[in-house]
């Protein structure tokens, strides 16, 4: 119901075009990982898909309502979309930060709503921070950062859900909670859309892939059908042995 | 948490002012006053009372508690500890106005000339920094900032060097250090409305400054129209320090160290240091206005800007190294 869906689409960042006539769909209910070399335009792909970069060319639709035509506010009450690297400027408490995810359906002053404490509460609880949520986030490790941030975009519950890099940092356990996490999301019926770097973790819990290299899409679809080791050499220039387990995919890069 | 501090900063502004209307050259008791005030006939009293010390005392609290308010909005909006209005470039503009209508005899003509003149070019400064970071981002408006905070104090230099006559010099000098000293009803009319007008635009920023503490990509992706933010915080601070500075002259430090006290009493949320930082910055204000007062060295005393950085430096210092303490 709420695919997003690039049609042409070409964006500039500073005169440069980093995606080049792009075309995918995003689909509803499906957990969708971007996957590429490094400096393929993942992370402008994601912003764009998020609304916070204007297309040169082309469209982006959300459930058939191209993005430019939808409020600011109205963006942000439907999509949730944590960028790269995320971190904070002020050592808030963790359960504030977590908190600021929900700024899109806060009245325009006062604190927090009783009514929203509980969806904070459940949104530390499920990101196994409750022990820390008094301690200020800048004084906890890298890792419980980003779970912080994944955190903070998961909260609201959000109709699409976009993701830079959510399991950069965290230890195993917590890399597979945080994408089964956004795996439940999509089975909810939410549009997920995450760039994963750790390729084992991505192809495990993906249902679709988008592969983009130099600005463009290489290849997209389903994962059984569309990843083998032919596809993923041509979009790293390494050569690949893909196995399948039970798990999943396994990759291995060879020399 | 934030309910309470809030009052008890309001509690502590209004004895501070209190305390201030006794105080002075000549000392009030409470009695005197409510007994001048029921006396039908104008009194000494009375006079010192209502047409002094009041009106410098209001005065003081609206430019500290704009100079903390913007303060703490900058901070917030540039995400930057050291932010304060005279980063931008305002209060220097403010200066060189102030500096023009001294040197061009255009305050000897009229009042309230170096007033008018310092809010005009307060609002210039603002709009230069504004157009010349225009596209760009944070750090372009601070480099705007202080080019034009370079650009204006050079030309008041320059108006020292020049100045017709040692009294022309004198009397830029002591508006440059900042004073409340012989400031009337009139001042308060002009600069109360603007300081009112810029204090409600700065605080319409609360709930943005929050979703900033998490870059501003992310602060849009909340719904923050990061630039909206920026100019409402310009406009605002343009406006309202514009008009503290005319009246009162340049008073530094107030803006940079009245956010940073209240800070970690409401858990470092941007937002909630606002109104805090606000009373803070008003509550110095009166109370170094008040020293300088009762601590009269020469027949002009200390300047009240030269007093707060006397007082206020080594503070801030300290406050720094504790907080580097802690940190490191």
């Amino acid at each position: 119901m709420s695919a997003i869906v690039f049609t042409g689409v070409t964006v500039h960042r500073r005169d440069r075009a980093v995606l080049k006539e792009i075309t995918a769909t995003f689909a509803a209910g499906k957990l969708t990982v971007v996957i590429g070399p490094n400096g393929a335009g993942k992370s402008t792909l994601l912003e764009a898909a998020a609304g916070l970069l204007t297309p040169v060319a082309g469209t982006i639709t959300l459930g058939g309502v191209p993005l430019t035509a939808l409020g600011r506010r109205e963006m942000a009450q439907l999509r949730a979309y944590l960028p790269q690297r995320a971190g904070v400027d002020w050592p808030l408490s963790v359960e504030r930060v977590v908190a600021l995810g929900l700024t899109p359906s806060l009245p325009a002053f006062g604190g927090l709503p009783p009514a929203l404490q509980p969806a904070v509460d459940r949104a530390l609880a499920d990101a196994d921070l409750t022990a820390l949520r008094d301690r200020p986030a800048t004084e906890v490790s890298g890792g419980e950062l980003a779970r912080v941030m994944l955190a903070r975009a998961l909260v609201g519950d959000p109709e699409v859900l976009i993701v830079d890099e959510p399991t950069a940092g965290l230890d195993p356990r917590h890399a597979l909670d945080a994408v089964h996490r956004l795996r439940a999301r999509a089975r909810a019926g939410r549009t997920v859309i995450a760039a994963i770097h750790d390729l084992d973790l991505a192809l495990r819990v993906a249902d679709n892939v988008v592969a983009v290299k130099d600005g463009g899409v290489l290849w997209a679809g389903p994962v059984g059908t569309v990843v083998d080791a032919d596809a993923l050499r041509c979009l790293y220039d390494v050569a690949v042995r893909v196995t399948r387990d039970g798990d999943g995919l396994a990759v291995r890069f060879t020399e | 948490m934030n309910r309470v501090l809030v009052a008890t900063l309001t509690a502590a502004l209004v004895v501070a002012m209190a305390v201030s209307l006794l105080a002075g050259a000549v000392w009030l008791s409470p009695a005197a006053i409510v007994a001048a005030f029921a006396a039908p006939h104008p009194s000494l009293a009375r006079i010192i009372v209502s047409d002094i010390r009041l009106p410098r005392i209001v005065l003081g609290a609206l430019v500290g508690g704009i100079l903390g308010l913007s303060g703490a909005v900058l901070q917030g909006l540039l995400r930057n500890p050291l932010a304060e209005p005279g980063l931008l470039g305002i209060t220097a503009g403010a200066s060189l106005g102030a500096v023009v209508a001294i040197y061009y005899g255009f305050a000897a003509a009229f009042a309230l000339a170096s007033p008018l003149f310092a809010l005009v070019g307060a609002l210039a400064a603002a709009a230069a920094a504004l157009s010349l970071a225009r596209g760009g981002g944070t750090l372009a408006l601070i480099l705007a900032g202080a080019a034009i905070s370079s650009l204006a104090y050079a030309a008041v230099y320059l108006a020292l060097d020049l100045a017709p006559s040692p009294y022309a010099t004198y009397e830029i000098l002591t508006w440059l250090m900042g004073s409340l000293a012989d400031r009337s009803w009139d001042h308060v009319a002009l600069a109360g409305p603007f300081i009112a007008v810029g204090a409600t635009l700065l605080l319409f920023t609360a709930r943005s400054l929050d979703a900033l503490t998490l870059g501003e990509t992310a602060a849009a992706s909340l719904g923050v129209d990061v630039a909206r933010i920026r100019l409402l915080a310009l406009v605002g601070t343009a406006l309202g320090v514009g008009a503290a500075t005319a009246v009162a002259g340049s008073v530094g430090f107030v803006g940079l160290i009245a956010p940073h006290l209240v800070r970690p009493l409401v858990g470092h949320r941007p937002g909630a240091v606002l109104v805090p930082a606000a009373l803070t910055g008003a509550i110095i204000v009166v109370l170094a206005d008040l020293a300088t007062r009762v601590l009269r060295g020469s027949a002009q005393g200390i300047g009240l800007g030269v007093f707060i950085s006397l007082v206020g430096a080594p503070f801030f210092l300290w406050l720094v190294l504790r907080t580097a303490r802690r940190t490191a």
